[in-house]
């Protein structure tokens, strides 16, 4: 036998998973503490290069990784422990799939010997997460442990991006084997996602667009997943072609909104002017998105006319939910290059002026017009102001999920990718405080906010905790109409106007409870106040719950009604009640 | 027209439904087979038939086949949703490529005396079955086919006495020299 006792990559499990993360580069962890990972806690007592944060419940630590990662671009990172802590993973697993972020997740797990036998926090993690993860795995043996985890970086960040579980049994991360850092070989032969586009596809698409006289690109999330190069590349195609483009909930900041070819968002409560547009173009391309039903509206009715360029990465997105005419399979930014290439060598920018012409009259029809209060605080014109507050500073934007979050994407404008973090697919409550956590550790001098609701921030609301523990000055702006106003919208619409259990009767005072989590509370109830509340909340340098009270009843529009087309859109200044019922009543029958 | 109000689009599209046969070659690791009935659970789409074994050990490789019916769009997202999966190797429509060979194997239990006995030992003749085990008063009967035909002889059984089935489910493969 070879003495091994000197070989520096023998080690236990536990201390295997500590430098591996340390090989990939990772500085920041998420994670809590449980029988099943103590030997893990254990070695990162034992060292610097990496640092915990300490959350207050697992989900916290599934969005912060989430909003980390899609801040940075890098993967984040979780460690939680087995049964419990796995389970209560599952929303930001889940969450994560569904918006293609990557996060590698390590769960503990209870000794092999116990596996099967119902041990206390025993669950069958792998089984529970396959169904949420890109790829999961039970590692029962020390000596693969290795090749596991840089295997699940991998998986993790290439392709399309995805969250990665890897559960480790509590003797494997006691059990003593052999290191090696990441090599070619640790992944799976079969796992060989497709970069580059096709050459003749990406021709055929520069022919249709060159010869396009209604053009539409509509790009998404994938376009921020492919990286900061691909946004650029983005930018010049739109310069080239002099094309409109709109965007997904997803791709907001791709291109910038600024911009003057931007429509504003498309989809179920996006701009007349981008809906417009896309029911009547002859030629879309689509980067980066998937045709998600919030998007196409009735799917027989979608953009009719027109001639479709997908551009993914993931085959099973083309010809999902839209038949598409020019499948290009490949990442966003590589495929964006040489799609660019193509058109600046073969073709010149085609004259779209009367398409212009066009799509100026429905932007006159100016979609997210609100009455405007001296009284109360509209929801929209509060996040104008903030919008306004936070122009000069270095601002990341996350959101929870509802009216506030819709509001967010249509008034707050974002200039570059990776600054809007928002619970897309999965459309998860309480999403955005822990994803504003994970944002400030990535960015700590930045201004980090969330866009919240008074329901949805309080779903995860022990995070302030966390975020007092680590000197985290995220900024809570939630807008306070004391109901589930999405929810509540929907019943109004569609549902006889019977709110049921949509409205909170006890609010708890969040100032008050800013200041027993230890930070700071401030409200606003006048829109006179708005401009001195919101000036202190950004300079104040420590965590803000922001009470805003506003307009309880206002409804978010522009909509497209269930069931109907992008070009049946209900306008604010056409909703009335009447109006609003017929939309609707057409509707109903076709829901 | 009376269908609940809804935030989805409900109307379904109602395209013919195609029967395909999917070969899947897979590494043979511990939850592979979890992960694609998973899929076809979680996704909706039906099996209607599924055979797995291991056909290359030395290589760790497993080869699924599965006769699946959906419209010609859900029969693709089934081959894209299979193909992206970390443990899949290769996903092949042997429907498509229509130069594929199918067979299943059946073992077929008949009870019976006189003159149903005669019969039923006439009819496996006919199809090729063979005997694999009798007494005074039944046979188990092994036979090899396309589904169809399996299908046609079980059906022969059933007034003869038939008692129970089991069935492999579909294996195929490619007719010609080449590999999947």
């Amino acid at each position: 036998m070879t003495d091994k006792s000197n070989d520096p990559n023998q080690m236990t499990g536990a201390a295997m998973i500590v430098r591996a993360l340390i090989d990939h580069g990772v500085q920041h962890i998420f994670g809590y503490p449980g029988g099943a990972v103590l030997p893990i806690y254990d070695e990162i007592f034992q060292q610097s290069d990496v640092e915990h944060i300490l959350v207050r419940h697992e989900q916290g630590a599934g969005h912060a990784a989430e909003g980390y990662a899609r801040s940075t671009g890098r993967p984040g990172v979780v460690l939680v422990t087995s049964g419990p802590g796995a389970t209560n993973m599952v929303t930001p697993l889940t969450d994560a799939l569904m918006d293609s972020i990557p996060l590698v997740c390590i769960t503990g797990q209870v000794p092999t010997h116990l596996i099967g036998n119902d041990a206390f926090q025993e669950c069958d993690t792998v089984g529970i997460t396959r169904p949420c993860t890109k790829h999961n795995w039970l590692v029962r043996d020390v000596n693969d442990l290795a090749k596991v985890l840089h295997e699940a970086f991998y998986v993790a960040t290439t392709g399309r991006p995805g969250p990665v579980v890897v559960d480790v049994p509590k003797d494997v991360q006691f059990a003593v084997g052999t290191y090696h850092p990441p090599r070619k070989s640790d992944v799976h032969v079969s796992y060989t996602p497709r970069v580059k586009g096709d050459a003749a596809q990406i021709r055929k698409a520069v022919a249709l667009l060159a010869a396009a006289k209604r053009p539409v690109i509509y790009s998404g999330g994938g376009v921020i997943n492919a990286g900061p190069e691909a946004s650029k590349l983005l930018r010049e195609l739109v310069d080239v072609t002099g094309f409109p483009i709109t965007s997904t909930l997803m791709g907001l900041g791709a291109y910038p909104a600024t911009g003057k070819n931007w429509l504003g968002m498309l989809g179920m409560h996006g701009t007349y002017e981008a809906n417009m547009t896309m029911h009547g173009c002859d030629v879309m391309l689509c980067v980066g998105a998937r045709f998600d039903d919030r998007i196409t509206g009735r799917t027989d009715a979608f953009s009719p006319g027109s001639k479709k360029i997908h551009i993914d990465i993931d085959p099973s997105s083309i010809n999902k939910n839209i038949h598409v005419d020019v499948p290009i399979i490949g990442d966003a930014g590589n495929v964006l290059g040489d799609l660019l290439q193509v058109f600046k060598a073969e073709a010149k920018k085609p004259d779209i002026k009367a398409w212009w012409q066009e799509i100026a009259k429905w932007r006159a029809r100016n979609s997210l017009a609100y009455k405007k209060s001296n009284d109360v605080i509209l929801p929209q014109y509060a996040i104008q102001k903030l919008f306004e507050a936070t122009r000069g500073h270095d601002t990341y934007i996350t959101t929870e999920v509802g009216q506030h979050q819709m509001w967010a994407a249509q008034f707050f404008g974002f200039e570059e990718p990776h600054r809007w973090m928002t619970s897309g697919g999965l459309g998860t409550m309480g999403y955005g405080l822990p994803a504003a956590l994970g944002v400030q550790v990535a960015h700590p001098d930045s201004l980090v906010i969330d866009i919240a609701g008074d329901a949805s921030v309080q779903m995860t609301m022990q995070e302030m905790s966390t975020a007092v523990q680590f000197e985290l000055p995220i900024k809570i702006f939630i807008l306070n109409n004391q109901y589930m106003g999405m929810v509540r919208q929907w019943q109004q619409l569609l549902h006889g106007n019977r709110l049921s259990h949509s409205y909170s009767e006890a609010l708890p005072d969040f100032v008050k409870l800013a200041d027993a989590f230890g930070c700071v509370g401030i409200q606003a109830i006048k829109p006179g106040d708005l401009d001195g509340a919101l000036k202190e909340m950004i300079k104040v340098k420590r965590p803000v719950l922001f009470d805003c009270r506003v307009a309880a009843l206002e409804n978010c529009f522009p909509m497209i009604p269930s069931g109907k087309a992008h070009n049946e859109m209900l306008l604010p200044a056409e909703a009335t009640d009447e109006a609003t019922a017929a939309a609707f009543a057409g509707g109903k029958a076709l829901v | 027209m009376n269908q609940p109000a809804s935030a989805y689009f409900l109307e379904e599209r109602h395209d013919p439904n195609e029967t395909h046969t999917l070969s899947v070659l897979v590494q043979n690791e511990p939850g592979v087979l979890a992960r694609v009935i998973g899929l076809f659970s979680g996704r909706g789409y039906n099996i209607d038939s599924l055979t797995v074994s291991e056909t290359e050990s030395h290589k760790h490789l497993s080869r699924i086949t599965i006769v699946t019916t959906g419209t010609p769009t859900v029969i693709e997202q089934i081959k894209h949703q299979l193909d992206r999966m970390i443990p899949v190797y290769r996903v092949v429509d042997m429907t498509i490529t229509g130069r594929s060979i199918e067979r299943e194997l059946a073992m077929v239990k008949v009870r019976g005396r006189g003159d149903s006995r005669v019969e039923a030992l006439r009819l496996a003749d006919a199809f090729r079955a063979r005997v694999i085990d009798a007494t005074t008063e039944s046979f188990v009967f092994e036979i090899t086919g396309n589904s169809s035909k399996i299908s046609q002889f079980i059906d022969l059984m059933r007034p003869l006495g038939l008692v129970e089935v089991a069935r492999t489910g579909v294996a195929a493969i490619g007719r010609g020299p080449e590999g999947m």
